[in-house]
């Protein structure tokens, strides 16, 4: 089987696809990317489903070498890429040969890149998905970072010939974030636990995603929000993109990683559209928050699907 | 209620309660029976029921319907009660090193907490934290012990604590900070298994006291 192999692992790089559904009444998180439409977009130029396993580049890139010949795709943050030696165009697909070595240089903006290899990585799924979890160990490669030497096993190539989807490239740049963004939420589905000073804080007072923030979740610093009726609630499911506020106030953005089931008040919960932008953020980044509607949600999200269903198409 | 654009959770009373909980588990298990386009997954807690779906390809205002007949579907008595699980577990010692401090705060033997964790049916109320860990209740309130203010750097996989009316068991090695009385060698979450996981939620689950040789065997011939 052909293999992509790691010769530099890059800061925290991992194996994702769409996640890992339908185990979250038995504790197994979902994983996947930390921003789905970067991962969908490198997939369809590199001529994949929308669900293939792609590489998930954290901050610092890899250097991969290839074994044989496919297109490849890299989307989301930006980053200077080049192959061996030449520079290549990011949101747009390209081609690699056998031996050739792609390297990662400056990051420009934006904290994740999604690296799609025409035939997906065909690391074996567990429970039917190949995203890897960091803290349950599971799926991607042994459900752990990727080290130097490792191998990543390709996918079928498919018939289409390599170079077949070259042409391919965005209609428009999707703007990466520069250390900071906004993001829609939804307030719930616990905003009753919450004073009305809070709910305003939350709308007027941006954050920092403080240092110990991961895949899991966001440390968020900033305004405190004060609940009115304690820190606790009967644990229940925990969404991406919900926003839960332990006692101290600071709320903690839950992302690709979170457990199933956590036992705090969630104020508010980002919108599925803007949650590739909160993905694209790093430590020390700043976000600040806009509530919106339902329909406004949902019109952002067809919006989005629009946009990608084009160059999937 | 939703609970942002992509899921909806149906609450039932905001108590832990097995009647309530079971209504919950009754409602996840009448979803995943429906089939229903869009629907990704669907996660019963104590009193609660999340349904995550893809808003671009579900009937949200059907599934909110849907969901609102189910909920109040009035439920068949529980019927036969099943056969509980039995977790074999070795008390005390190196294995459960806050038995000493629950027997304290119960004001009991050791021996005498052992006998109040397992004389009781429980039931799984939940799976959540990570991979195969069962919520189960409810606790006995005489050996309810709140869980350590800081949490364990490292417990062992099968570690049985307790933390308020609550206990449950460690599926893997984790940072935890229950109160921590003994190990079973049964393992909760296996990958290798035909049937990774030992539990579900509704599931009814009792504790059998075992000797270390017995554990040390068990623990030999299970892995």
């Amino acid at each position: 089987m052909a293999e992509a192999r790691v010769i530099k692992p890059g800061m925290l790089t991992t194996v994702q696809d769409l996640g890992r559904w339908g185990f979250q009444s038995r504790g197994v998180p979902v994983a996947g990317p930390m921003d789905s439409y970067s991962h969908r977009l490198a997939n369809a130029l590199a001529g994949n489903a929308a669900g293939a396993a792609t590489v998930e580049v954290t901050l610092a890139g890899p250097e991969l070498e290839f074994d044989d010949e496919r297109v490849v795709a890299v989307a989301g943050a930006e980053f200077e890429v080049m192959v061996d030696g030449h520079s290549v165009s990011t949101h747009k697909a390209f081609t690699v040969f056998a031996g050739s070595r792609m390297t990662f240089g400056t990051r420009l903006r934006g904290a994740r890149a999604y690296v799609a290899i025409q035939g997906g990585i065909a690391v074996t799924p567990v429970f039917g998905s190949r995203a890897t979890h960091l803290v349950s160990r599971l799926g991607g490669v042994e459900g752990r970072p990727l080290t130097a030497g490792d191998s990543l096993p390709l996918g079928d190539p498919g018939p289409a010939k390599a170079g077949h989807y070259v042409r391919r490239q965005m209609p428009h740049q999707r703007q990466m974030p520069e250390g900071r963004a906004r993001v829609r939420v939804l307030l719930g589905p616990q905003e009753d636990h919450f004073t009305d000073e809070a709910r305003r804080v939350l709308e007027t007072v941006p954050y920092r995603i403080g240092q110990n923030s991961d895949r899991m979740g966001f440390r968020l610093e900033g305004a405190p929000l004060t609940h009115v009726r304690g820190a606790d609630i009967i644990s229940d499911a925990t969404p991406m993109g919900a926003l839960q506020v332990p006692a101290s106030g600071m709320p903690i953005l839950l992302m690709a990683d979170r457990q199933t089931t956590g036992g705090y008040p969630k104020i508010a919960t980002v919108i599925t559209a803007d949650l590739g932008v909160a993905g694209q953020l790093g430590p020390g980044d700043t976000i600040s928050f806009t509530v919106c509607s339902p329909g406004e949600a949902v019109a952002a999200l067809i919006a989005q699907e629009r946009e990608l269903m084009v160059i999937e198409a | 209620m939703p609970a942002g654009d992509s899921t909806i959770v149906v609450e039932f009373e905001e108590r832990i309660d097995p009647v309530i909980n079971a209504r919950a588990v009754r409602l996840a298990d009448a979803v995943l029976a429906a089939a229903i386009a869009g629907v990704r997954d669907v996660v019963p807690t104590y009193r609660s029921v999340a349904v995550f779906f893809d808003p671009l390809r579900t009937d949200y205002r059907g599934l909110v319907d849907w969901l609102e007949v189910e909920a109040h579907r009035p439920g068949e008595a529980d019927g036969e009660q099943p056969t509980p699980i039995s977790v074999p577990v070795c008390y005390g010692g190196e294995l459960g090193p806050d038995l000493a401090a629950v027997a304290r705060f119960a004001k009991m033997s050791p021996d005498e907490v052992v006998a109040v964790h397992a004389s009781a049916v429980y039931r799984v109320f939940m799976l959540g934290f990570m991979p195969g860990f069962a919520y189960l209740g409810v606790l006995d309130a005489r050996i309810a012990m709140p869980r350590h203010s800081t949490p364990r750097v490292r417990v062992p996989r099968g570690t049985v604590g307790i933390a308020g009316v609550q206990t449950g068991i460690y599926p893997a090695e984790t940072p935890g900070g229950w109160q921590l009385i003994g190990r079973t060698p049964v393992r909760p979450f296996d990958m290798d298994r035909s049937a990774p996981f030992l539990f579900k939620s509704g599931d009814s689950v009792r504790f059998v006291p075992i000797g270390p040789g017995e554990f040390e065997r068990l623990a030999k011939s299970d892995g």
